[in-house]
């Protein structure tokens, strides 16, 4: 493919520039289908914890649900509040949903297979996705109604009290790591199930999952939306496609969050049978991305279990969490990974 | 003017557009906003300086935190921007000359250097700018950067310290107490004899 646009006879930077834009696609496109299926997915494994069918009627079997839903949303009327803020209004759903998309240019799917090798890949996920809380803020400030403005705050003050737990377990990764790239990240982890990093950073491991639970507000620490005391938070005044975007948004970090988790500790497309005699040879034909994807999905089905089995957190519960319990703990694994990898602990730092 | 200058040229013409925008707009939230955006624009430029580390951290800690609690309030506070013009064409002579005051020192600064250097050679793609940084941080420069770590320590403890405060009459939850109970701390079953008819 790229040999071919190369050979068109195309200037070299408009040749570059036409593969990075097809790889992008090439990104972009399965991961909407993605989004949207984790949606059906999601009321299917809601539907089956709760002893009940979930949608049936579109499609066969409702698989054609998802579907449904978009066009839906697509032509509905986009109703602005009057005395919103009409310019922020309209451009907090793209905020939140820029940084949830701009954030796969770096993530590696396969050794050789990623769209831009990024040395400081790690930081520069951290920062996208620490931008996104700006799409939340402004939607609950824009909106000039009380309920989303709640919600905005209490989003606020949850995403920077988590983000400092969700950074300091990636200093764990990138002390564990060696590196801030994410390929190379990956790489370290090579020699099987007990070298992928879950092992040694274990607490780390829990804290980020929790973390990325927290930072895309869904439950048990969906405060920013819930129902039963804000109605929907900072969401209540959108409507149509604009509210769709919010939607999509919170889909696409879920998604984010699990292929990073499976990334940074449980060896991204590594096999997990590296290293076990008989397992390995008869499954050393599976592509990489293969198991890249099977991890992903078991954090993505993670996401949807504690949904439906956790009941959400009281606010101050929440704060007394993340500043009390997971940033104490990661701050003392820290020092004892930084003595670990001194003192050339094995197997893991020898 | 090859692509790169012109990349510079687009990040600087916007840095300087947010930067006025941040001073003139009269609504707060939206000058917070165009703040955020000559955070993005700066690192922009300090991207293509190959200080990918430092442009990151620029987002990562002033879009990121900062300017995200510095929303929050203003967004709380209810300004009235009626009082704060008021004054605008009596200080506008002292406001001249700070300003001028200060592009003279930054033209003092600045001036002998300019143009004084050889421009920086271009380093390849395996050029890791943070791992460079790193280890001049913690050879070179260790002892300056532990003394301003352990001032933030410092600043860190005494921010809390000042908002700490015990509120005798509020209601707390005391999670260890919680955990702690036990079943027959709180429960008694009671053997009854089912009632004959």
């Amino acid at each position: 493919m790229a040999e071919f646009i190369q050979g068109l006879g195309l200037p070299e930077a408009l040749a570059t520039f036409i593969i990075i834009l097809i790889k992008i696609v090439a990104i972009l496109m399965p991961l909407l289908l993605a989004l949207a299926y984790l949606t059906f997915a999601e009321r299917k494994v809601l539907n089956y914890f709760q002893a009940r069918v979930g949608p049936l009627h579109v499609g066969p079997r409702g698989w054609l649900t998802p579907i449904a839903d978009a066009i839906k949303m697509l032509f509905k009327e986009i109703i602005i509040p009057s005395g919103a803020n009409r310019f922020l209004f309209l451009l907090s759903p793209v905020l939140a949903f820029g940084p949830a998309m701009a954030a796969w240019a770096v993530i590696p799917f396969d050794a050789e297979l990623l769209l831009a090798d990024v040395n400081a890949a790690l930081l520069y996920v951290l920062a996208l996705t620490s931008f996104a809380v700006y799409g939340i803020i402004l939607a609950g400030w824009a909106s000039n109604s009380k309920y989303p403005f709640l919600g905005a705050m209490r989003s606020a003050a949850q995403v920077v009290s988590y983000e400092l737990a969700m950074g300091f377990a990636l200093v764990g990764v990138i002390m564990a790591g060696q590196s801030l790239n994410l390929r190379e990240i990956v790489l370290a982890q090579q020699g099987g199930l007990w070298m992928w990093f879950w092992l040694p950073l274990l607490p780390l491991f829990v804290i980020y999952f929790i973390s990325g639970l927290a930072e895309t507000n869904r439950p048990p620490f969906d405060l920013a939306e819930g129902e039963s005391e804000i109605v929907a938070g900072y969401q209540v005044e959108y409507s149509g496609i604009s509210f769709g975007l919010f939607f999509m948004a919170e889909y696409a970090n879920m998604i984010l969050i699990s292929v990073l988790t499976s990334l940074m500790f449980l060896g991204g497309w590594l096999s997990p049978f590296e290293g076990i005699p008989y397992l390995e040879e008869w499954f050393a034909w599976v592509p990489g991305i293969v198991w890249l994807l099977l991890k992903t999905s078991f954090f993505l089905l993670l996401f949807l279990w504690v949904r439906a089995t956790f009941p959400r957190y009281r606010y101050d519960q929440l704060m007394r969490l993340g500043w009390k319990v997971l940033i104490p703990i990661t701050i003392v694994w820290l020092i004892l990974l930084g003595g670990a990898i001194v003192g050339e602990v094995g197997p893991w730092f020898d | 003017m090859g692509f790169e200058q012109f990349v510079f040229y687009v990040f600087a013409g916007l840095l300087l557009f947010a930067g006025a925008m941040v001073i003139t707009v009269r609504n707060p939230v939206h000058a917070a906003m165009f703040l955020v955006m000559t955070f993005f624009t700066s690192a922009g430029l300090w991207l293509m300086l190959e200080a990918e580390f430092l442009a990151i951290t620029l987002v990562l800690v002033y879009v990121g935190a900062v300017m995200v609690l510095f929303l929050f309030v203003v967004m709380m506070l209810d300004i009235n921007l009626v009082p704060l013009r008021e004054g605008f064409m009596r200080y506008l002579p002292v406001g001249i000359l700070v300003a001028l005051a200060m592009i003279i020192m930054m033209g003092l600064v600045v001036g002998p250097e300019f143009g004084a250097h050889p421009v920086p050679e271009r380093h390849g793609p395996d050029y890791n700018n943070t791992a460079e940084l790193g280890s001049i941080l913690y050879t070179v420069y260790v002892y300056p950067f532990e003394l301003a770590a352990v001032i933030l320590v410092v600043a860190i403890i005494a921010a809390i310290s000042l908002t700490l405060r015990r509120r005798p009459l509020v209601k707390h939850q005391d999670p260890d107490a919680q955990i702690a109970i036990r079943k027959q701390d709180r429960l008694r079953i009671v053997k009854m004899d089912s009632e004959k008819k």
